[in-house]
């Protein structure tokens, strides 16, 4: 959406509206135009760059982030509609600079090669890991296929995800 | 994406009030997963596309956001009344339902292949519905359980059968000014189940070349009721009756369920496109069919 305008020379002074909710943990307010995609407001208003715009119609998932609990696609959500939402975005996964093993594991096992999709996939993996600690190798799979990725082969991400879940397990 | 007004109503009467002023430059929108990406088309189609019939407009100036109503958000269960399925109530609710999956399990399962589970957290059934999609994995899955549609406007309400739902691809009964409340579904019968299958080349993340959906009520060794329903395989989703009926009153042996598929692909009229042709599509909806009645009777034969 931020794109057409760009290329319209144009830009809508539409009325903006006030939008409280909590990003990783910190509750905030915004402004956004209702036309506004999550994934434009995350990016463009409150400078949370981690997550992706890739195809901007469902299928790619470099948009995921976790909303009460449930993974979603940011570019398939107006920002107005975060109104009292809890909202996780990658920015939130580490604790201060100590990674989540998700992150750590990402990089251990190579998962990651140009890291477009990395956000999303990290996402994903956290939102299952957080309902089912101990998910197999199929399991895995399934809650990832929202999540596509051009470069890995996936075998690394579904490595690196069972890897983690080890290591949280372990209490890491 | 052009501008747009957003609105929340908390009740059916706020939003039907809300609909009807806005008239044809309304959109309700409950997850969308559809909708945020045909208004981010809508550029594409240009500024000036008239409202024509059912068609929805092409660049909505309000979008009312309907899932914040209580009525539309609940599934409520009665072993005798049957089900009353909230449009806005989403695929991942649905599938994480025990009694849902206890007592609908096709459905609960065509909820869940809808999408990923980024789609499945936002999408509804309802709107799987209004999106008017001849290929929407619910629908022939709610078709073949009898399932009624609530539509209600700001004077009346009216109950339209799914399978007479979708007129055309992308267009409904519904008008301007009138919101898909609910699903009605029948009780299940005593020996009664559903199924639902779809054929596409991966395993997930795919829309429907072919989906067949199946409700059957046993008597004994015989069949008492059937209903079969197949999407993507016409210009709508297509309840093919005749197919359901051939079963009635017969044992579910091989030449049975041979002639419900005979029947259900002779009832379908699909094209040939990028996902499959004409011909693939028939043989997949006999496969579907004879594998979808299998399994909708061995789930009726081990409930009790």
């Amino acid at each position: 959406m931020a794109e057409n305008q760009k290329t319209n020379g144009k830009v809508h002074h539409a009325k903006k509206t006030r939008v409280e909710t909590t990003i990783n943990g910190e509750t905030l307010e915004f402004l956004c135009e209702p036309r506004q995609s999550l994934l434009e407001v995350l990016r463009d208003v409150l400078e949370l760059t981690g997550s992706k715009e890739g195809c901007l119609t469902g299928d790619c998932g470099a948009c995921s982030v976790i909303i009460d609990g449930r993974t979603v696609c940011s570019c398939l959500m107006f920002g107005v509609e975060a109104e009292g939402k809890d909202i996780t975005t990658v920015e939130g996964l580490a604790d201060g600079s100590k990674l989540h093993p998700l992150q750590q594991k990402f990089l251990e096992d190579a998962s990651l090669q140009c890291g477009i999709c990395t956000p999303g996939f990290l996402m994903s993996a956290k939102a299952l890991l957080d309902r089912n600690p101990n998910p197999t190798e199929a399991e895995i799979r399934y809650a990832l296929a929202g999540n596509l990725c051009r470069c890995t082969g996936y075998d690394k991400i579904v490595h690196a995800v069972l890897d983690a879940a080890k290591v949280m397990q372990a209490g890491g | 994406m052009h501008e747009i007004s957003y609105e929340v109503p908390t009740t059916v009467a706020e939003a039907l009030t809300m609909l009807k002023n806005h008239g044809a430059k309304a959109r309700p929108l409950v997850g969308g997963t559809d909708l945020l990406i045909q208004l981010r088309a809508g550029v594409a189609f240009g500024h000036n596309e008239e409202f024509r019939g059912s068609a929805p407009p092409r660049r909505p100036e309000f979008i009312v956001d309907l899932k914040h109503i209580k009525e539309l958000r609940q599934i409520k269960f009665d072993p005798t009344q049957g089900l009353r399925l909230g449009a806005a109530v989403s695929c991942i609710e649905i599938h994480e339902s025990d009694l849902m999956r206890k007592h609908y399990p096709g459905l609960t399962e065509a909820a869940h292949l809808i999408g990923s589970l980024q789609i499945q957290n936002r999408a509804s059934v309802g709107g799987n519905l209004c999106n008017g999609s001849p290929a929407a994995d619910s629908t022939p899955a709610l078709i073949a359980l009898g399932a009624k549609a609530v539509i209600a406007d700001a004077s009346s309400t009216r109950e339209v059968a799914v399978e007479d739902f979708v007129v055309s691809p992308g267009r409904t009964v519904l008008k301007p000014g009138e919101i898909l409340v609910e699903f009605l579904l029948p009780a299940p019968p005593p020996h009664s189940s559903d199924s639902y299958l779809r054929f596409i080349p991966r395993n997930e993340m795919d829309i429907a070349v072919v989906g067949v959906g199946t409700s059957l009520t046993l008597d004994g060794d015989l069949v008492k009721a059937a209903r079969i329903a197949l999407g993507a395989v016409g210009p709508r989703p297509i309840f093919a009756a005749k197919a359901g009926e051939s079963l009635i009153g017969k044992t579910l042996d091989e030449a049975a369920i041979e002639e419900a598929a005979r029947i259900a692909i002779e009832t379908a009229t699909p094209i040939d496109d990028m996902r499959g042709t004409a011909e693939f599509r028939k043989h997949i909806t006999g496969v579907l069919t004879r594998r979808t009645i299998k399994i909708a009777a061995e789930r009726a034969h081990n409930k009790k």
